[in-house]
């Protein structure tokens, strides 16, 4: 069976804002979507409402992962069911180690009814998967040793992500404007790690205002949001016009939408 | 309970000091010490004690007449220490209710002209070792109550002796435990180290059993020579019944270096007061505490950290987790005198709080009579970062598992500045108990 990830009409309101009013998309396994638009379109918000934060609630419509309804499933049981969020600002956890917490990570995203204090993946099978994964995306292995993120430069940090990415093998992997704030040899780095991952087997949408992610990844589908909404959807050819032409056709295209977005972002600033 | 009481607990009064003494085989000198100190504690209990060091701590649940010194000796008990078995160690003393029930130490040690062992027996044999640092700099018995108290009625403790340019490399172990209900332990810990001498003591305190009721009034003194190297660990883990007040000092002579770590992870309620002296000019004091408070329990500090001489460095680094109904009290000062110039004072308090009932103060505060130094001081306190844990558990760990990680990570950054590889791993473990993973 073909993994799917299917959004339906999802309205999503942060504290008490709405910001995406009914969006829908699906996403195959194999397959890398591209979902673009400008600051404040909404991009970002439906990663965190899919991902689970607790700020961002769902006030209509539906998640569901493989037929299983994300809705009212925490973050760690949507990630157990194969999701997975590339952060566009990771966190850092001071005194964790990189090894450690990705040895919790992998362990509960492997054997989904896992409790904590319950057996981990055994430690050499462990080493040996973190060594060759962070070989394959050019990481120096004292990175392991390193605090989460702590002292990371932006660079390392987006590393770290596609680093996460790979030890976790979801189903549906969403890259939060994984390439924004990094220099050109950092983003050419994290996007032919991602080609390395991209396959078969998993799902990818791509959000991104710029299109560079996207030359090293090519998306069979783009979309893109106004006012909480996608707006529209083609094919590659749609992220390149937009990189070559901006927002501005779009915004005439879809006036309403332009609209409804110039009030939220009139309400959040 | 702060302010003034007029008559001493009758546990510990006029026939009951006599009893004691009677009791015991203790040498004139001993005696002599004893009872200028009870007479100390009598004028104490009618003093009130220091405001600035008392007023957040609640003393009126403490009865002290509920406990009494234990006049048997123990057989003995099986005793499930953290410590035992982590590393190897080149001599152990344990006591148990105040008793003395096992001593070793290596013998290529005592070649070396190291002295380890119990207190009560060694005031018969070391008098010339003891007499002019038993409770006349650190901590003298006229500090206050407790310490006059303590001083009246000590019961034992280890004593750690290393003579001139003499290193102790293996950790010796130190246990004082309580197992018997209503019993108080009043251990003394005194070191030694003679100029350029190095030596780890690490010491624990545990009870016997959750529900027994304990008061352990304690003190401790360490005096470090020229150039003399000391890692001091005490790993306070009493049952939550327990009361536990010291005294606990350390005086640094020129170039020596102090590491002290403190770990507070039981007691009903505890107050410490904990002094660095640097003494002499480079000298070095490190200080790392472990504080993790569940439940009702109520835990204080009072450090102060005071440069005496020139181009001294004190570091305090506390760490606080509580949670539940928890409170705990980190009172901290660093004084400069005029004389110690170039000193760095350091100290730094940071409270991580997992539940909204639990309350942390932290005040601390600076004195500075010299004009050409650095101190800093800083202190935090929080609720558990809820970005930190969405995104643990983004990535599958559930929000128990995320909070403990973020709790371990909390003290992993004071661990780092252990280097004994045994008390990193026992405190960890002791935290990881406590927090209740794999229950």
């Amino acid at each position: 069976m073909t993994s799917l990830l299917k959004i339906e009409n999802l309205h999503v309101n942060v504290e008490e804002t709405p910001i995406l009013k009914g969006v829908n998309l699906e996403v195959k396994a194999g397959e890398i979507h591209a979902l673009m638009g400008e600051n404040g379109s909404g991009k970002s918000t439906l990663a965190y409402a899919l991902a689970g934060h607790p700020k961002y609630t769902i006030t209509q419509g539906t998640v569901e992962l493989d037929g299983a309804k994300l809705n009212d499933l925490d973050p760690s049981e949507r990630a157990r069911l194969g999701l997975f969020l590339a952060f566009q600002y990771p966190v850092t956890i001071p005194g964790v180690k990189v090894a450690d917490f990705l040895r919790h990570a992998i362990s509960n995203i492997r054997n989904p009814a896992r409790k904590e204090g319950e057996g981990l993946v055994p430690m050499r099978e462990f080493r040996k998967e973190l060594k060759e994964q962070m070989g394959s995306l050019d990481m120096k292995t004292e990175f392991a040793r390193r605090y989460l993120n702590e002292g990371f430069s932006g660079g390392e940090k987006k590393r770290m992500e596609i680093l996460q990415l790979a030890m976790l093998k979801p189903k549906f992997a969403i890259l939060d404007e994984t390439d924004s704030g990094l220099d050109s040899d950092a983003v050419r780095f994290v996007s032919e790690g991602l080609t390395k991952l991209t396959g078969p087997e998993m799902g990818v949408m791509i959000i991104t205002h710029h299109e560079r992610l996207l030359q090293y990844n090519i998306p069979q589908y783009a979309h893109v949001m106004m006012g909480g909404r996608i707006v529209e959807t083609g094919d590659a050819s749609l992220a390149e016009e937009i990189h070559n032409e901006g927002y501005t056709a779009l915004r005439e295209r879809h006036p309403e939408a332009a609209a409804e977005q110039e009030q939220v972002e009139a309400v959040t600033q | 309970m702060s302010t003034a009481i007029v008559a001493p607990p009758e546990t510990f009064n006029e026939a009951a000091f006599n009893a004691f003494l009677d009791q015991r085989d203790d040498p004139e000198w001993i005696i002599e010490l004893r009872k200028k100190a009870f007479a100390i504690y009598n004028e104490k209990l009618c003093e009130p004690l220091d405001p600035e060091e008392w007023k957040r701590v609640d003393l009126r649940i403490f009865q002290p007449a509920k406990f009494s010194l234990s006049a048997d000796k123990p057989a003995g008990n099986k005793l499930d220490t953290q410590l035992q078995g982590e590393a190897e160690f080149k001599g152990q003393v344990t006591h148990e209710n105040g008793h003395c029930t096992s001593s070793q130490i290596d013998a290529s040690l005592v070649e070396q002209g190291v002295v380890f062992g119990d207190l009560s027996a060694l005031v018969h044999t070391h008098r010339d070792i003891l007499e002019p640092y038993f409770m006349t700099k650190a901590v003298t018995p006229d500090r206050d109550r407790f310490a006059a108290w303590h001083a009246a009625f000590w019961t034992g403790g280890t004593v750690l002796y290393v003579p001139k340019n003499c290193s102790v490399e293996p950790p010796l172990h130190s246990l004082i435990a309580l197992t018997q209900a209503g019993a108080a332990d009043l251990s003394h810990t005194l070191v030694i180290l003679e100029d350029n001498a190095s030596a780890t003591l690490l010491e624990e305190t545990l009870s016997g059993d959750e529900g027994s009721p304990g008061l352990h009034l304690g003190c401790v003194e360490l005096i470090v020579g020229k150039d003399a190297n000391l890692r001091y660990v005490q790993l306070q883990n009493w049952n939550q019944k327990t009361y536990h007040f010291a005294h606990q000092a350390g005086l640094v002579e020129s170039n020596g270096f102090m590491q002290w770590t403190v770990s507070a992870l039981g007691a009903k309620l505890a107050h410490v007061h904990q002094d660095v002296v640097l003494n002499g000019r480079g000298s070095i004091g490190e200080v790392n505490g472990v504080t993790f408070a569940t439940d009702k329990q109520k835990i204080s500090f009072y450090t102060q950290q005071t440069h005496n001489d020139e181009q001294t460095r004190s570091d305090l680094l506390y760490k606080e987790v509580l949670r539940d109904k928890a409170r705990v009290v980190w009172r901290g000062m660093i004084k400069v005198d005029k004389k110690a110039q170039l000193t760095d004072g350091y100290q730094r308090s940071d409270a991580l709080m997992l539940s909204d009932t639990a309350r942390a103060d932290a005040i601390p505060g600076l004195e500075i009579e010299a004009d050409d130094v650095r101190c800093t001081h800083g202190a935090t306190a929080g609720q558990v970062d809820q970005e930190q844990v969405f995104y643990a558990m983004s990535r599958g760990l559930s929000r128990y598992e995320a909070m403990h990680m973020i709790v371990q990570g909390f003290f992993q950054t004071v661990y780092d500045r252990i280097p004994v590889e045994a008390v990193r791993k026992t405190l960890n473990d002791a935290v990881v108990q406590k927090l209740g993973i794999g229950d």
